[in-house]
């Protein structure tokens, strides 16, 4: 049924020539596309672990977490579990307990990370409500048992210690103006 | 018959029925939020939330006449003719302003505090308040103060003042305060007379936010994680209702649960934190076999099975039952030692009682029996024995008749029987004591069964008042325990899962005195009183 509104354009596909119905033009053009790719472009495939990934953005990156500390030297986190809420896979385990601190209510006596059953989403992340829980650029993580893959709090804050300066946390963060990407600072 | 007119919709009250706006628009269905107003406390009508705009219809001419102010519902007492309205673009500036008032000088640590998830200042915040914030105070870190029983943050306080008239009116011990005046107002107590009684663990019930903390429960867990269950307190012979909340098969605290005919909205503080036993590391944990001196653990499989027929062959049988099973479990067992012997002997367990009854001045009463179902497990003995043996008694009967076979039954929290007494049972061949904790009974026994506690069980308990109240299974037991009911329900051939239901409608049909109990238990109870109204009603239809 054809609709009479003259608003209404009505298109339809070319009709093909005899060479179009043959295909000949598109299967060399295909042809040509992957001999080019064969003998003029670098191979993408890596030799890893010899070789590494190189990461465009390390902020941004979702791997390994880490929690954060502050400029004392403590760990950033007041133990809200809103991390472990957020968590769609439930791998956010933490044990609050009254903070020595002045400045604070509680933190965490516990806070375990099962990695195994991370799905690297970074719910976390967007959830922290202090900057304290952060995803890294790690990616590559192996252990010889599950127990292994359970990071505990001595664990994430070391993750800390190593990636602070190439990753720093948001408020330390130098956002380039002309490039956007963020450039390290110091945590 | 008073008729109340809410947001143009009629209710009808009944003669008699004296409550306020918020009440009856409740009964409606109407939210009129508050915050000072509790059911169970006098009325100060400080908070200003439950504002509302109110006025009268004459009953002559119809003629509806608004008051010219906005009046907070729980002042106005449910007349003939009240016309409420409790939507209008007033009433909703007004709770705006409220909840702006509030939050100037708030805090906002939510993330951190303990009341987030089920505070009426952050539901309130988000139904009636605004979005923005207009005061240039940042969040910051709430100050405390050590009152006692309870921590109080100073500054998440809304000075609703419900835990001070708690303490002056149903605790009686008047140790809060409200201390300065205006913007400096802070709830303390009198240096040196701290927050100290038996029912302070309310105040934190009461407290509509985050101020007033519990010492058992803060920074245990998020309120979110947690579910809650019907459960009923075993703590005393009054049989409180609560909430049992739990995550992960761990609890985390005991609540009140309101039932106006037990406890109205209070509970002690012995039962609130009368649940630390249920996980704790000394209860027994698998069931064990002792000959001579040795004593090997066993596994459950075959188990009951085989616990059933060494009873058959045991001879002469007795049975003492604990305070703490619940008429179900007593039931089955009864049923189970009856059915093997005929002429067993079931008994009483000791029924622990400390001190006197307490009545406080708000009607709540703490009761010296700390055993939550004597009753319920008297009139099951009283069906199976015709003449109700105590403890003692059963000691006596022990030694003349030389009972072959002996199941007692503990559940107790605490130590129950010294090793004196426990030695009485020595010359028993089979001894079965399924129980939480080790006791000198358990030492000796030749089977040790571990027990579940009341978080774990379906369990319905008789309190002293004849009300009968089901506690529904909060957390799981522990591995290698298993509840007395769902061991009694395989010991008896039952087939299939443990169903209180089930055993239960059987319990109604034999013993006469349950009769009532056929239907399905409202969440308040049943009282079984309502058999002797029934006797008696008999009894003076034939005289009359």
């Amino acid at each position: 049924m054809k609709n009479d509104n003259s608003k209404v354009q009505w298109v339809a596909p070319p009709k093909l020539g005899l060479l179009g119905k043959s295909y000949l033009m598109l299967f060399l053009h295909g042809l040509v596309t992957a001999m080019r790719h064969l003998l003029f472009h670098k191979s993408i495939t890596l030799q890893s672990p010899d070789e590494r990934h190189a990461i465009a953005d390390p902020v941004h990156y979702r791997g390994v977490h880490r929690l954060n500390k502050d400029e004392q030297g403590r760990v950033k986190c007041v133990a809200c579990f809103l991390c472990a809420t957020a968590c769609p896979a439930h791998c956010i385990d933490i044990v609050a307990e009254e903070s020595p601190w002045p400045d604070r209510e509680k933190y965490p006596k516990v806070f375990n990370i099962d990695e195994l059953r991370c799905i690297f989403c970074g719910m976390c992340e967007q959830a922290c409500p202090v900057e304290a829980i952060e995803l890294t650029s790690f990616y590559d993580l192996t252990g010889a048992s599950r127990e292994e893959m359970i990071f505990d709090k001595e664990k994430l804050l070391s993750v800390f210690d190593q990636t602070k300066d190439r990753e720093p946390m948001p408020s330390k963060r130098v956002i380039s103006a002309t490039t956007g990407v963020a450039a390290g600072g110091q945590a | 018959m008073a008729k109340v007119t809410i947001d143009g919709r009629e209710i009808e009250l009944p003669d008699g029925v004296r409550i306020n706006a918020i009440e009856v628009a409740k009964r409606m269905g109407v939210e009129i939020p508050h915050y000072c107003y509790h059911p169970g406390l006098p009325i100060v009508g400080s908070c200003r939330m439950c504002l509302v705009e109110a006025g009268n219809r004459d009953a002559k001419t119809g003629e509806i006449r608004m008051q010219p102010k906005l009046v907070p519902g729980c002042t106005i007492p449910a007349t003939d003719g009240l016309v409420l309205v409790t939507t209008g673009e007033k009433v909703q500036q007004a709770r705006a302003m409220v909840e702006e008032g509030l939050l100037v000088r708030h805090p906002i640590d939510c993330p951190i505090c303990d009341k987030a998830g089920e505070c009426s200042l952050q539901d309130y915040h988000f139904k009636y308040g605004q979005s923005a914030r207009r005061t240039d105070v940042m969040p910051f870190t709430s100050r405390k103060r050590d009152l006692g029983d309870v921590t109080l943050f100073i500054d998440r306080c809304v000075m609703c003042s419900r835990c001070v008239r708690f303490c002056s009116e149903v605790s009686g011990t008047a140790e809060l305060m409200v201390a300065n005046r205006a913007a400096h107002e802070e709830i303390d107590v009198v240096p040196g007379f701290p927050l100290h009684n038996e029912l302070s663990g309310n105040v934190v019930d009461l407290c509509p936010v985050g101020a007033l903390s519990d010492k058992d429960f803060s920074y245990q867990q998020r309120v979110w994680f947690m579910r809650q269950h019907t459960g009923v307190c075993t703590g005393c012979a009054q049989g409180c209702s609560i909430h049992i909340e739990e995550n992960q098969d761990r609890v985390y605290r005991l609540k009140p649960r309101e039932n106006q005919f037990v406890n109205k909205w209070w509970i002690c503080n012995e039962g609130r934190y009368g649940y630390h036993h249920i996980h704790d590391a000394k209860r027994l944990a698998a069931p064990q076999y002792r000959n001579g001196g040795k004593t090997t653990d066993l596994d459950w499989t075959g188990l009951p099975e085989k616990l059933t027929k060494k009873l058959s062959d045991a001879g002469r049988l007795g049975a003492l039952f604990s305070p703490f099973l619940s008429v179900e479990e007593a039931y089955l067992l009864a049923k189970l030692i009856k059915g093997i012997d005929p002429q067993a002997i079931l008994a009483m367990g000791p029924v622990p009682t400390v001190g006197e009854d307490k009545k406080f001045p708000g009607g709540f009463v703490i009761a010296a029996e700390k055993a939550p179902n004597r009753r319920g497990v008297e009139e099951i003995l009283g069906y199976f024995m015709h003449k109700l043996l105590t403890f003692d008694d059963f000691l006596n009967q022990m030694q003349r008749t030389e009972l072959q076979g002996v199941w007692v039954s503990g559940g107790y929290k605490g130590p129950w029987i010294d090793a004196a007494t426990a030695r009485k049972f020595d010359a028993i061949p089979l001894l079965i004591v399924q129980d939480l904790f080790p006791s000198p009974l358990s030492e000796i026994a030749t089977y040790t069964l571990p027990g579940a506690s009341f978080a774990e069980r379906d369990a319905s308990y008789m309190n002293r008042y004849d009300r009968l109240q089901t506690s529904r299974l909060a957390v799981r037991p522990p591995w290698g325990v298993r509840a007395e009911a769902g061991l009694l329900w395989q010991m008896s051939g039952r087939k299939g899962l443990y169903s209180y239901r089930a055993v239960l409608d059987d319990l109604c049909r034999e013993v006469l005195y349950f009769a009532p109990a056929a239907g399905p238990l409202p969440d308040v109870g049943l009282d079984m009183k309502i058999n002797k109204l029934a006797k008696s009603g008999a009894l003076a239809a034939k005289m009359a």
